[in-house]
């Protein structure tokens, strides 16, 4: 155990310690027993019982550590965002912020392309997942590992590429322009909402394959014999047999993708589109561009609210799929 | 198999390839061959060159490439460290204390990056502790944003783990410190590594949070490539796009076969 809380220790060198000289001061020579400790383990350790350090204790140290480092540091964003630098009553940012054209733009724009975005991946990770899954082909389990990988990139590699493939001079374009002798191809939505929306399903896409694949895994295939034997076509199968089974993984899988498309950041920011603002857009663009940090909050503030709610919610919902 | 006629088989295929090559397949090739490239007006780039590349590994992007190594280094082990450390103190607890702590800990990845970007930035920006201009309330962000992850990962291994082998352990008289040093955390290995290489990936790739408090002496890959991006430099910025892929890519594998030599249940 000496290992594991000097590390710590240097991320914290402020508030942690107070936790970490209770833990060491208390438990000199042994820390508590292991937590399914047999009914013998008393006796044995009888001698040294009085100086064990109760469980709890133990986790005080990483939760100081994270309270230090997130859970202040967001109680100060809201209250900055109650308490405005310039004076002025409580709720005045929240109404100046609620009043701007920008914010309300911001939020419709969020929330259409998180639902829009959602609602693409789920059906495009489906027909993907289930051919994966169900019509293999030589190579399926090459593109599952391609699919893992193409997790571990960050999102923004995605609209950089979008540019070369959809961008004014870019290869859709240059195609329609080789193709048709016209001098401007018909492809201009890049820096529209629509070009996130294409960036975001196509990146977040693999997160909802991924829980359907492991669901397609444990699914019963004998399942599918006997509805097929019984004379039921695939589209039926898929409907009255896969589709119940893999609810759940779309469930959980869906609502991690909501909740990550409501905060993505850098798909929208390589867009470089002016008229395309997220919320998370209008963080940035209000505390870095205005270093207006009252309004910057006050985002920030809605922001989590949205977010923090729905992932209360994906999380009840995977626990119940047991994902 | 859920489509016996052969015609319907090759349907299936090829609706698989239409959706899977254009849209995950294209993207990160185009990326790469505009990497090798100096114009791209036309169906496809013109000008083969790998100047891009030279400069991709000198001066200011070779510097951020050391900047991102670094951090994304310092906080996956302070993220395993207290992820790990929450995790098996999580475990000692009773079912509702472990309940709440695990949200306690999974918090991070419902807020919004760029708002634990602000938030970082708001509280130490001032006394008593003035972070901000410095390479650590970079490495703070990206630590906070990846120990979910971390816990996440090896709390999971925690559930799986048979008590039985720490019983066993304890039973013949090893001391805690000693069943955790040379009992749990061995058997935690393999799922200690994938974290530490998923903490790694993420880090790698931040972006929301540091932009919203990186200094200039301190300016991680993925912002480089976004200025030099938004200047217009294209195919520069997909060259350090690639660099910064393939580190990813080599660190992965290398943790994963770390892990297959650690596998040995």
């Amino acid at each position: 155990m000496a290992e594991v809380p000097a590390p710590v220790a240097t991320t914290l060198p402020h508030r942690s310690r107070t936790g970490r000289q209770g833990v060491r001061g208390s438990a000199p020579s042994g820390p508590p027993g292991p937590p399914g400790a047999p009914a013998g383990a008393p006796a044995a350790h009888g001698a040294r019982a009085p100086r064990e350090v109760p469980g709890w204790l133990w986790s005080l140290p990483p939760v100081a550590a994270l309270a230090l480092v997130f859970l202040y540091p967001l109680a100060l964003v809201v209250q900055q965002s109650f308490s405005p630098e310039n004076g002025g009553g409580a709720f005045d940012a929240y109404a100046s912020v609620f009043r701007s054209h920008s914010f309300r733009e911001a939020l419709g724009t969020t929330v259409w392309l998180a639902a829009g975005a959602t609602a693409g991946c789920l059906v495009l990770g489906f027909v993907l997942a289930l051919i994966i899954a169900f019509v293999p082909f030589p190579g399926a389990k090459g593109v599952a590992k391609f699919i893992d990988v193409f997790l571990s990139f960050p999102s923004f590699l995605i609209t950089l590429a979008l540019l070369f493939i959809y961008g004014t001079v870019g290869m859709a374009n240059g195609l329609w322009t080789g193709v048709s002798g016209s001098t401007e191809g018909p492809f201009h939505f890049l820096t529209t909402p629509w070009g996130v929306l294409l960036a975001e399903i196509t990146y977040f896409t693999p997160f909802v394959m991924r829980p359907l694949l492991a669901a397609f895994s444990q699914l019963d295939t004998a399942q599918l014999e006997v509805a097929s034997s019984l004379g039921a076509k695939p589209a039926r199968i898929v409907r009255r047999v896969i589709l119940p089974e893999s609810l759940p993984a779309l469930a959980a899988g869906g609502s991690l993708v909501l909740v990550m498309c409501l905060n993505e950041f850098g798909i929208v920011l390589f867009t470089g589109a002016k008229d395309v603002t997220t919320l998370p857009m209008l963080v940035y663009g209000k505390a870095i561009l205005e270093s207006d940090y009252a309004a910057a909050c006050v985002v920030a503030v809605v922001n989590i609210a949205i977010s923090v709610g729905l992932f209360g919610l994906y999380r009840v919902v995977s626990k119940r799929a047991g994902a | 198999m859920l489509v016996h006629s052969k015609t319907g088989r090759w349907a299936a295929w090829c609706l698989f390839g239409l959706l899977f090559l254009p849209l995950f397949a294209l993207p990160l090739l185009v990326v790469v061959t505009a990497s090798f490239s100096t114009h791209w007006s036309g169906a496809f780039p013109s000008g083969p060159t790998t100047e891009n590349y030279a400069a991709a590994v000198r001066g200011e992007s070779l510097r951020a490439l050391t900047t991102s190594l670094v951090t994304a280094l310092v906080a996956s082990l302070l993220a395993l460290t207290t992820g790990t450390w929450a995790a098996l103190a999580a475990a000692r607890l009773k079912r509702r204390g472990k309940r709440s702590m695990d949200a306690l800990f999974m918090l991070p990845v419902a807020v919004p990056s760029v708002v634990v970007g602000l938030a970082v930035l708001v509280a130490f920006s001032k006394p008593p502790v003035l972070l901000n201009g410095t390479s650590s309330i970079v490495v703070l962000a990206h630590t906070i944003l990846v120990t979910a992850f971390a816990h996440q990962s090896v709390s999971a291994a925690i559930v799986r783990l048979d008590p039985a082998y720490e019983q066993a352990a304890a039973s013949l008289g090893a001391r805690p410190a000693y069943v955790l040093w040379r009992v749990k955390l061995p058997l935690l290995l393999p799922s200690l590594t994938a974290a530490a290489g998923l903490c790694f990936a993420l880090s790698m790739g931040e972006l929301s949070a540091t932009m919203m408090l990186y200094p200039p002496d301190w300016m991680p890959l993925p912002v480089r490539i976004f200025t030099a991006t938004d200047r217009g430099s294209l195919f520069a910025g997909s060259a350090v796009a690639v660099v910064l892929m393939a580190t990813t890519l080599l660190v992965l594998l290398a943790v994963s076969r770390v892990r297959t030599r650690a596998t040995y249940r």
